[in-house]
C-alpha cells in the first residue's frame, strides 16, 4: 500500500518537474549557434552569446500562459492530493486531484499543439526542435496517465 | 544634550545632501501610433526643495546617428522650443516645473522620429546626476505588449477556477440553511418541545451534509471496531 503510494507521488513529482524544466529551460528550437524557447530567443556569435526577449506575438503568449497554467494546476493537484489523503471517507475516489492533473495535461497538450503549429512564425525553419519541447510532449501523458490513476484509485486504510 | 542633538542632524544632513544626487525618471519606452500624439514624461528625485532656478533640457538622438541635437530647454522660469530642427511647430511643453514635472508633447508622429531622447534635470545646488533615456517606437499598428496576453489568460483561469469553488461552497451553504430554515418553521408550528426540534434539526443538518454524515458514521464504525478489539 504504502509503495503503491509512494509510486504515485514520484509520478507526480516527475511529472511537475518535467512541466518546470521545459517552461523555464530555453532550448525549445535549437541551432548550432543559437537557441529559442517561450521566452528569449539567444544567439552565440565568437563565444558571445546575446539574448533577445521573444517576439511579443498573441501566439506565443497564450504558449506561455499555457505551460504557467499547467504548472499551477500540477502542483494545486499535488497539493489537493495530500489533503484528501487524509479528509475523504474509506472507499472515496480522489476526484478532484484526478480532474486537476487531467487538466494540467490538457493545458500541456494545448501549449504544445499551438507552438507545433504556430513556430514557423518566429523560428526560421532551420531549427530543430529542442530537448525542451520533447519534455513538454513527455509531460502530457505523464500527467494524463497519473489523473487517470487518481480518478480510478480508492482510497484504502 | 539639544546642542549635540542639534549638531549631530546637521551634520547628517550636511552628509545627505552632499552624498546623494538628482535622480530623473522617464518611462524605458514609449510605444506610438504614426500621426497620433506622444507625451514624454520626466521627473526628477531631490533632497532640496524645488528651486526656481530649476532646469529642464531634453535632446534627441535618432535611430543609428551618432549626435544628439538638442530639442527643448527650460530654464528662469521659460520654457524654449526647437524651432529650427526636425521637431519645429511639433513640440510642446506640458509640464509643470514646480511640481518637478518636466514633460514634452510631440505632436503628428512620424516614423523619422524613431530615436532615443534624453531627459536631464538640475536643481539647482543639486546638479550631479546622470540624465535619463526614453526611446520612442513608432508603429503602424501597435503591437500587444510583452506579457498582456499570457497575464489575462492566466487571470481569466484562475479566476473561473476561484468563482467555480465558491459558488459550490455557496450552493452547499444555501442549501444547508434552507433545509434548517424549513424544518425549524415546521417543527416550530407543530409546537413541540426545545429537545425535540433541536435534536430533529442536527439530524436534518447532517442529512443536507451527506459527506459528514458518512465521515460520521465511518468514524463511529472504527470507533466500534476498535472497541471489539479491545
Amino acid at each position: 500500500m504504502l509503495l503503491l503510494l509512494m509510486g504515485i507521488v514520484v509520478l507526480h513529482v516527475a511529472g511537475l518537474v518535467l512541466l518546470f524544466v521545459s517552461t523555464i529551460v530555453s532550448a525549445w528550437a535549437v541551432n548550432p549557434n543559437s537557441s529559442s524557447d517561450l521566452w528569449t530567443n539567444c544567439t552565440t556569435l565568437n563565444g558571445v552569446s546575446k539574448c533577445d526577449p521573444a517576439d511579443t506575438g498573441v501566439w506565443i503568449q497564450a504558449v506561455q500562459a499555457l505551460m504557467i497554467l499547467s504548472i499551477i494546476f500540477c502542483f494545486l493537484s499535488l497539493l489537493l492530493f495530500f489533503c484528501q489523503l487524509f479528509t475523504l471517507q474509506k472507499g472515496g475516489r480522489f476526484f478532484l486531484t484526478g480532474a486537476f492533473q487531467i487538466f494540467a495535461s490538457l493545458f500541456v497538450m494545448c501549449g504544445a499543439i499551438i507552438y507545433t503549429v504556430m513556430n514557423p512564425e518566429w523560428v526560421p525553419a532551420k531549427e530543430s526542435y529542442g530537448f525542451s519541447y520533447i519534455l513538454a510532449w513527455v509531460a502530457f501523458p505523464l500527467a494524463f496517465i497519473s489523473g487517470l490513476i487518481y480518478v480510478i484509485l480508492r482510497k484504502r486504510e | 544634550m539639544l546642542s549635540v542633538l542639534a549638531l549631530t542632524s546637521m551634520v547628517l544632513l550636511g552628509i545627505a545632501s552632499q552624498t546623494t544626487a538628482i535622480v530623473v525618471y522617464t518611462s524605458w519606452e514609449r510605444h506610438a501610433l504614426v500621426g497620433t500624439d506622444v507625451r514624454l514624461s520626466c521627473s526628477f528625485f531631490s533632497w532640496q526643495w524645488t528651486s526656481p532656478d530649476v532646469t529642464f533640457s531634453w535632446h534627441y538622438r535618432p535611430d543609428g546617428a551618432k549626435d544628439s541635437i538638442a530639442i527643448f530647454h527650460y530654464a528662469g522660469g521659460a520654457p524654449y522650443v526647437d524651432n529650427k530642427g526636425p521637431f519645429r511647430d511639433r513640440l510642446e511643453f506640458v509640464g509643470n516645473p514646480s511640481r518637478r514635472d518636466g514633460s514634452i508633447l510631440i505632436k503628428n508622429v512620424d516614423f523619422a522620429d524613431n530615436g532615443t531622447f534624453t531627459c536631464d534635470a538640475k536643481n539647482p545646488p543639486d546638479i550631479a546626476g546622470r540624465p535619463s533615456h526614453v526611446r520612442l517606437l513608432v508603429f503602424e499598428k501597435v503591437p500587444v505588449q510583452a506579457g498582456v496576453i499570457t497575464g489575462a489568460i492566466i487571470g481569466v483561469v484562475l479566476g473561473l477556477l476561484i468563482l467555480i469553488v465558491a459558488i459550490y461552497y455557496l450552493m452547499r451553504f444555501l442549501v444547508a440553511r434552507r433545509v434548517f430554515s424549513l424544518s425549524m418553521s415546521k417543527h416550530g408550528k407543530k409546537g413541540k418541545g426545545k429537545e425535540g426540534s433541536q435534536q430533529k434539526c442536527t439530524s436534518v443538518l447532517a442529512v443536507a451534509d451527506p459527506v459528514k454524515l458518512k465521515a460520521a458514521a465511518s468514524e463511529k464504525k472504527k470507533q466500534e471496531s476498535r472497541r471489539e478489539k479491545k
